[in-house]
């Protein structure tokens, strides 16, 4: 925060003056029409926000910030000795999405499970869409989280995606897109919840004047997903969350879900397995286990399984599972899903098993393996956004526009050497949405993780995380790289 | 409830305990030492070295120091990372302990645990130490205090909150009994009686105030420090809050609480063991504690309260484990929480980080 000698000299701004439009340059702006006239689905907020002064402004961040921290609202961040906590930063202004841009949000994204769920379940038995060749054999049977193992492998009502945190952006015409499916264990929900009560604490008669759909569900939603994938014959399942442990970055998240939907949350030493049966250990005893919300990847699952050195696990879990006597959510081998490689095809497959075409379409492709794409990659590969397959939270990854020759170099040497591994999709020029620092209001780069739940039918809980680059122009938004969030705000109305 | 769980909320009300208790005992003694004439190698040696053995910890200070000064003992029981018992590691565990049960204890009990915590790593603790050491452990004391007065004013009485209570009640039985028997070399004959030196007298009323004892003693006994007294009165006394008879009383009322199981029965070793130790203490008067002679008393009676801590141990924590695998969870247990047993004269339980 500036102190009074480094303010600018403009005094500061009288009430009704703490928001100025500014020139939105080339970029879509969320609030912001090009011509500088705010958005008729802002327009009620912004009247409200306009009562305010600078100073009142910043005197409810700081009480959000500092009851974010007391709270304990926090990420660890990996490779800090001190395993720090820290706050996800985050930005008092919402995103608001008007009721007819949510709704092809939401069409879209049910579209989008429903085939990857069936994706999931043709892969992992009869293979249709890979004996046809609409998509190449290989590039499922190579992705490194395809499980062998699972190959008809049952799993309770069919589902493999429970919970997937699909990311949309929108490009420079406003155009939603999807970035990525996070199929595994997306995180970041519970910022969706906190976020939402910092925000009814700080604008509490916001939400009524505009016509704010609640999240506050989401926990029970979840809850009902796992009651319904329940082991056949278990009426009142006992469900737990399974956690690496206090060290692992959303920690913080998992106490905090667990807290909401009245479970217990374990780590893998708490559960033990006998007769192909999962048991927990409490102080009255072994208590039995039917569905477990998992927080672990794949690998670390199991160690007789997967990998063996892993003390996260639960030794025979995989053979409780195989035997119907346990339900995990996400199943095991979502992963595949999760390839970047995979994501090429997805339009592919919403053609394939639904016959419809795609709501919301895919950024642009290219695939390092494929010899074309793969020249096209190496000769272009200063304008373009560059990424490993497998890796999450904006490692592994190259802007072109914004790195040095020495770094396009060295992932030119990774594409050539590993092209199964790498895809690469031209420089989105994210929207972007008004977000306060010093100085005040500026335009700043910011996407979407919605999160779908798929038990009974699937659900989408109105709202999502927005998350936002601080650093002026960044386009990375993930928190281990400095990103902010927003309350994402879904109307009932369009304005 | 988790075991897991059971196990973290016993160990972080056992730590803090823990660093209060050293706390007290060098605090008592640096003061002790202002009144000792011929400070030479020798006295020091004597003054300290039983303060050293009364824990158990003689191997380590040996290893890490060549003599056992005041400044040496203090460093070694306040910041001594190497010491697992050191005041900085003892609450260093009982954070990280309370971290893993995060979402099972209020958040003004966390704070005030992570205050102490910030406190003894920040720059200012040093400086406290430097310029004042009494200052310094009475803030160490104050805090601790703090963190029981928050989980007394908040924590909800489940069964978390008994497995608390069992974890600093039998630490501090521990405690006194070892405060007490780092004064036993004074004693002479049983009932010996007058022949106290002034040195032994000081030494002896010091100990009293290390537990907070000592106006409680004197309205009970006057001025007149008497070892017998002194004695049975941090080991019987039935309504001194810090003495092992009280704090036996704690720790069976919070077993019985667990299992529902009414007093004058068991249903397991822990209260088996735990009762009667405790009718024992009820039914004891102070000859008996001298019989044959005070320091094996207590040795007995820690050996005592460190089975009733296994078999709390074994009866909650343990038992949901399966023989074939009991080996397995120890490793992973020893990983976290680095159970190191002394080598010393008794093995007590301490978790050890």
């Amino acid at each position: 925060m500036p102190n009074a000698a480094t303010t600018p000299p403009s005094p500061a701004p009288p009430p009704g003056e703490l928001f100025r439009p500014y020139d939105t340059r080339e970029h879509f702006d969320e609030m912001l029409e090009s011509d500088g006239r705010i958005r008729p689905h802002y327009g009620r907020f912004m009247e409200r926000l306009d009562s305010l002064s600078a100073a009142e402004f910043k005197a409810r961040q700081e009480a959000v910030d500092l009851s974010f921290l007391r709270q304990g609202v926090t990420f660890n961040v990996y490779g800090d000795a001190k395993g720090s906590e820290r706050i996800f930063p985050f930005d008092l202004v919402p995103r608001i999405i008007p009721a007819r841009e949510w709704e092809h949000l939401e069409t879209g994204l049910i579209q989008r499970i429903t085939a990857l769920n069936l994706f999931l379940h043709d892969i992992y038995h009869d293979q249709h869409i890979l004996n046809d060749g609409t998509i190449p054999a290989h590039y499922v049977l190579s992705a490194r989280h395809f499980r062998r193992e699972f190959v008809n492998f049952q799993v309770p009502r069919d589902i493999y995606i429970h919970i997937c945190g699909t990311d949309i952006i929108r490009d420079r015409d406003g155009r939603y897109l999807v970035l990525e499916d996070n199929a595994r264990c997306p995180s970041g929900v519970s910022y969706v919840l906190e976020n939402r009560r910092a925000l009814k604490r700080t604008f509490p008669r916001s939400f009524e004047a505009c016509g704010v759909r609640p999240v506050e569900q989401y926990p029970n939603e979840l809850l009902s997903v796992m009651q319904h994938i329940a082991p056949a014959g278990v009426t009142d399942p006992t469900v737990v969350l399974l956690t690496p442990g206090a060290y692992n970055s959303a920690y913080f998240e998992h106490t905090y879900l667990a807290r909401q939907m009245g479970i217990e949350i374990v780590e893998g030493r708490d559960l033990f397995v006998r007769d192909q049966r999962v048991f927990m250990r409490t102080t009255k005893g072994l208590q039995p286990v039917h569905v477990i919300y998992r927080r672990i990847d794949d690998d670390f699952l199991d160690p007789t399984v997967f990998r063996r050195d892993s003390a996260l696990g639960v030794p025979g879990l995989v053979q409780a599972c195989r035997a119907g006597n346990v339900s995990l959510a996400n199943s095991i081998g979502t992963g595949v899903a999760d390839d970047k490689v995979i994501y090429r095809f997805v339009p592919q497959m919403i053609k394939y098993y639904l016959d419809q075409e795609p709501i919301l379409p895919n950024v642009d492709t290219y695939l390092a393996n494929e010899e074309d794409d793969r020249r096209y990659i190496l000769e272009n590969i200063e304008q373009l956004v560059v990424k490993s397959a497998n890796e999450a939270g904006g490692y592994g990854m190259l802007i072109g526009p914004h790195a040095t020759q020495a770094e396009c170099d060295e992932f030119r040497r990774y594409v050539a050497a590993e092209p199964r591994n790498y895809i690469a999709q031209p420089v989105i020029s994210l929207s972007r949405h008004p977000t306060f620092g010093e100085g005040g209001f500026a335009g700043r780069h910011v996407d979407l993780r919605p999160f779908i739940l798929y038990g009974e039918k699937p659900v989408i809980i109105p709202g999502g995380l927005t998350r936002v680059a601080l650093r002026p122009g960044s386009l990375v938004v993930n928190s281990s790289q400095g990103g902010g969030s927003k309350d994402t705000w879904v109307l009932y109305g369009d304005e | 409830m988790l075991s897991r769980v059971a196990n973290g909320l016993y160990w972080m009300s056992r730590y803090v305990e823990r660093a209060e208790n050293t706390a007290r005992l060098v605090d008592v003694n640096l003061q002790l030492m202002l009144n000792l004439r011929n400070l030479n190698d020798s006295t020091l040696a004597d003054h300290w070295v039983p303060i050293v053995q009364s824990t158990g910890d003689e191997e380590l200070f040996a290893q890490l120091y060549a003599r056992p000064s005041g400044q040496n003992v203090a460093e070694f029981f306040v910041f001594q990372a190497a010491n697992p018992n050191s005041i900085v590691s003892a609450i260093g565990s009982a954070r990280e302990n309370a971290r893993t049960v995060r979402d099972q204890i209020t958040v003004e009990l966390w704070e005030a645990l992570n205050r102490l915590y910030l406190f003894l790593h920040s720059p200012a603790a040093r400086q406290l130490w430097d310029d004042n050491p009494h200052d310094f452990f009475n803030e160490v004391r104050d805090g601790s205090l703090l963190i029981q007065g928050m989980a007394d004013a908040t924590v909800v009485r489940n069964e978390g909150w008994l497995f608390m209570q069992i974890g600093r009640f039998l630490e501090r039985a521990d405690k006194t009994s070892r405060m007490l028997d780092v004064r036993h070399a004074s004693l002479a004959a049983p009932g010996a009686g007058p022949g106290l030196s002034q040195a032994d007298v000081l030494g002896w009323s010091a100990m009293l105030r290390s537990c907070s004892a000592w106006d409680a003693y004197k309205a009970l006994h006057g001025a007149e420090v008497r070892p017998e007294f002194v004695a049975e009165f941090l080991l019987l006394s039935e309504d001194f809050p810090r003495s092992v008879r009280f704090c036996l009383q704690q720790v069976n009322t919070a077993l019985r609480r667990i299992s529902g199981v009414a007093e004058g029965r068991f249903s397991n070793d822990a209260e088996k063991l735990g009762g009667r130790l405790h009718a024992e203490l009820q039914f004891s008067a102070a000859a008996d504690i001298f019989k044959p002679d005070l320091h094996t008393y207590l040795d007995q009676l820690q050996a005592r309260l460190n089975a009733i801590g296994e078999a709390v141990f074994q009866t909650y924590i343990f038992q949901a484990f399966q023989a074939g695998e009991e080996n397995a969870w120890r490793q992973q247990e020893e990983q976290q929480q680095q159970i190191v047993r002394q080598a010393g004269r008794f093995p007590s339980m301490t978790g050890q980080a």
